[in-house]
């Protein structure tokens, strides 16, 4: 295979940071070479690199066996290397087509656009992708997924031969995920050179040839896909091996009901969900995505309206309009998007932290007692062992698994005894991950009551001690933890009226 | 189970709530153009020249400290300046046509102004009308209620003797003979003062910088976001109502036509102060330095003797290098 992209010793340096040492890379022609390493393990920056975006202190590129110079996106693009962001960089009000030849509009005369030309060049890349999508369509109207793939057509719309995809499956269900996959071989096979970003270790196996794992900023190794088992795969990740364990389950028999829902219902969303979980239980819902977990998880918590159904907390009947009502009823949410929902990152992490609790800390007129809930909010950095340079720190240097500790320390100073963690380790490392779930056992081993959703199967086989399975906004079964995949998969696909 | 070891985290510096940097720089161009226009001339640096620029910032000042508030929530308000007139009109109404002590036209232009501020924080959490839409549908309705109320004309004070006195009488005179602080003066500080500890020291303040940082987290966090946002709005009315007897104070009546423009002036001394208008970020004494700086420059242009159109043209200026400066900051820090 001929190679397409190749980084020698690439050094660069932050203030205070050395973010890749001396870190060398390569891509060939037709392959899918997949980059790995925990979060701040200098990934993105090597990328960032190689877009254009970052000018290296030292080290060389060479593409196609020439040696070149970044000196910005549009040199890189320039290159055939294109990158596709983790959050999609797309007008939502343009249309699929404007999207694509955006700053490249075929002219006419006095400069009126060509739009009959603009999408028929759309639909051509898109019939190379194998979308049947109309580009006369707005963005906004796409599924995640669908604009996904139009960002990769416009990435090729550059002749792109290097892609680099950021995460791409994060938001996508398995369907989506299978589907873009086959764009992916398809690419493959017309020569493209693919840079996947992934945290998903089975998609890892399923796509790719070869696997570069980094740490601290520093090349730990480049091995073949095929024939590297994903526990090395993690040991070089983190630097050692992890062990997998199996959940234990407690005995629960005499445990008090903390949460009990009966006759839920919202539009086709939420229909007739009734469930019970006891204190010190940890209860997972699994499912497809658009099963309708976190939008039950927001109607448990008041962030949305239900229609009809009743919910009881420590037996006792509440009513639940809104977040405020939840959390005086002892709810917690942890959003599964907790950039948008759950931290103030431009404020501190003392702020965050106290973000659901503040009036405690007040005086009558309102006056913080800053001190206290300084002390308060270094005894949970200290508890939790989030990693920062003090509570002064703005949330938003923190890499994703300490963001997610600083959510938990907000809830758990608020002393809600029901928490619900809606994805509680997306976007974070594979050490990280390991604390969260200790977190969460410890959490219940207190006596809290716990509720899990998790889109994947692992984590909720890992956490959960019974396992209430969605589709299609029915819950269509509760198993005990432990399960075996091919019933929770089983109960997740059983639609209505379909035999299973 | 094994957990992950101390991961090398970015050894980024502590950053304290933003603004640091252009409270400086605002401040810098303050002694700058102090200094600029005491070389320029020499009535400049003189006692009375130096109070009057005092006094000329109080009543932006008092605006701005105000709206300050709510443009950290991310919101904006564009009612201000017609409901400062509105709350000097209704404290006519009171003072000079009902016949009321003092101490009852103080009051009540400052419910005035909370009622106000009352009833647009409404509209925009409870009917959900953005703040832009909100307050400049208010604007126009104050503005109006005003003429209405007075019939178009003045209410004057003369009935209520010491009133005048609340803007240009000086408690500090009492003291310092040498320089009569006007009290109008002294409230802004007073004011600023109060407003300062608020944001930076109490639950109302920590929430007005949470709302405009990410407010559906805050509603997430089990806040009451709509109950705390239209106490900013209030509390930013009755400072408003505070501005409305400083102005009617010193013109010694209720103008019913003033009101419009005053907005803009107050929302650009913030700006000048380095408070952010996507929100979440902004000081009180920024606001207080950026308001110096646009009466400064009003008053140092006059004693060059510029011609009042220019004025403003250097005035639109400065807003616009104020925030592109920062702007360089920023992408430096970046």
């Amino acid at each position: 295979m001929t190679e397409l992209v190749r980084m020698e010793g690439i050094e660069k340096r932050f203030p205070g940071v050395h973010a890749l040492k001396s870190v060398s890379f390569d891509l060939r022609a037709g392959e899918v070479h997949a980059l790995m390493g925990e979060n701040g393990a200098g990934k993105s920056t090597l990328m960032k690199v190689l877009s254009g975006v970052y000018q290296p202190d030292a080290g060389r590129i060479l593409v196609d066996g020439r040696e070149v110079t970044l000196p910005g996106p549009a040199a890189a693009q320039a290159q055939g290397i294109g990158i596709i962001h983790q959050e999609l960089a797309l007008m939502r009000d343009l249309t699929v087509g404007q999207n694509i030849w955006i700053g490249r509009e075929p002219r006419l005369s006095f400069g009126r656009i060509d739009e009959a030309r603009l999408n028929a060049d759309a639909q051509a890349l898109l019939a190379r992708l194998n979308l049947n999508i109309d580009p006369r369509t707005p963005v906004g109207g796409l599924t995640i997924a669908r604009q996904q793939m139009v960002e990769i057509a416009k990435a090729l719309s550059y002749r792109s031969r290097v892609l680099i995809m950021d995460e791409p499956t994060a938001a996508l269900n398995d369907a989506e995920i299978a589907e873009l996959f086959r764009i992916i071989a398809a690419l493959k096979a017309e020569g493209v050179g693919i840079i996947y970003i992934s945290h998903k270790m089975d998609e890892i196996k399923r796509i790719s040839d070869r696997v570069t794992v980094m740490r601290d900023g520093a090349l730990v190794d480049t091995v073949p896909a095929a024939d590297t088992p994903i526990s090395r795969i993690i040991a070089m990740m983190v630097g050692r091996a992890l062990a997998d364990e199996a959940v234990v389950i407690p005995d629960l028999s005499a445990a008090n009901p903390a949460l009990e829902v009966r006759g839920l219902w919202r539009g086709q969303e939420l229909r007739d969900i009734s469930f019970s979980l006891k204190k010190g239980e940890i209860l997972g819902f699994a499912g497809l995505m658009g099963a309708g977990r976190t939008e039950l998880a927001r109607a448990i918590f008041g962030a949305e309206p239900c229609d009809k159904g009743e919910i009881l907390v420590a037996g006792l009947p509440v009513s639940i309009r809104s977040p405020s009502d939840a959390v005086r009823a002892g709810i917690g949410y942890l959003s599964e998007d907790r950039k948008q929902f759950g931290l103030a990152l431009g404020m501190d992490v003392r702020a965050n932290i106290a973000m659901a609790s503040l009036p405690r800390f007040a005086s009558r007129i309102g006056a913080i007692d800053e001190d206290a809930l300084g002390d308060i909010a270094s005894d949970y950095i200290a508890k939790l062992s989030i990693r920062t340079p003090g509570d002064r720190q703005e949330v938003r240097l923190l890499s994703g698994g300490n963001q997610q500790k600083v959510v938990i320390a907000k809830w758990l100073l608020r002393d809600c005894d029901i928490l619900i963690f809606d994805e509680p380790t997306r976007g974070i490392d594979v050490g990280a991950k390991a604390e969260i779930y200790r977190l969460l056992n410890d959490l219940a081993a207190k006596g809290k009551a716990v509720i899990v959703i998790s889109s994947e199967l692992p984590e909720v086989l890992r956490l959960a001690h019974r396992i209430a399975v969605m589709c299609e906004g029915r819950l269509t079964g509760i198993l005990p933890g432990g399960a075996a995949q091919e019933q929770i998969m089983e109960l997740a696909t059983k639609r209505e009226g379909v035999a299973a | 189970m094994t957990t992950a070891k101390a991961q090398p985290e970015r050894p980024a510096p502590v950053r304290r709530a933003g603004g640091a940097h252009q409270k400086l720089l605002a401040f810098a161009s303050l002694i700058v153009l102090v200094i600029g226009f005491s070389i320029a001339s020499q009535r400049f640096f003189q006692i009375d020249n130096i109070l009057s620029i005092l006094q000329a910032a109080s009543v932006n000042g008092v605006l701005a400290v105000g709206v300050t508030l709510i443009i950290i929530t991310g919101g904006i308000d564009l009612s201000i300046g017609t409901m400062m007139t509105f709350c000097a009109v209704i404290t006519g109404v009171v003072l000079t046509w009902m016949g009321a002590p003092l101490l009852v036209g103080v009051l009540t232009a400052i419910a005035t102004g909370a009622a106000c501020g009352l009833l647009s924080g409404t509209l925009v959490t409870k009917a959900r009308i953005p703040p832009f839409i909100a307050t400049l549908g208010l604007m126009l309705v104050l503005k109006g209620l005003s003429l209405i109320v007075t019939g178009t004309k003045p209410i004057y004070f003369n009935d209520t003797p010491g009133y005048t006195e609340i803007s240009t009488g000086s408690l500090v005179g009492l003291v310092m003979p040498q320089f009569p602080l006007p009290n109008g003066v002294l409230v802004l500080f007073l004011v600023a003062a109060i407003v300062g500890w608020i944001l930076t020291r109490t639950v109302l303040g920590r929430y007005t910088f949470a709302l405009g940082s990410n407010e559906e987290a805050v509603r997430l966090s089990g806040v009451n976001t709509d109950r705390w946002k239209i106490a900013i709005y209030a509390l930013a009315g009755a400072i408003c109502g505070i501005a409305g007897l400083l102005i009617s104070s010193r013109l010694n009546s209720a103008q019913p036509a003033l009101g419009l423009g005053y907005e803009l002036e107050a929302i650009a001394a913030v700006v000048i102060g380095g408070t952010s208008l996507s929100g979440g970020r902004g000081t009180i004494l920024g606001t207080l330095i950026g308001a110096l700086i646009m009466a400064v420059l009003t008053n140092g242009l006059r004693v060059l003797s510029v011609a009042p159109e220019w004025q403003t043209v250097v005035t639109g200026v400065i807003i616009i290098v104020a925030v592109y400066a920062d702007q360089l900051r920023r992408r430096k820090a970046a």
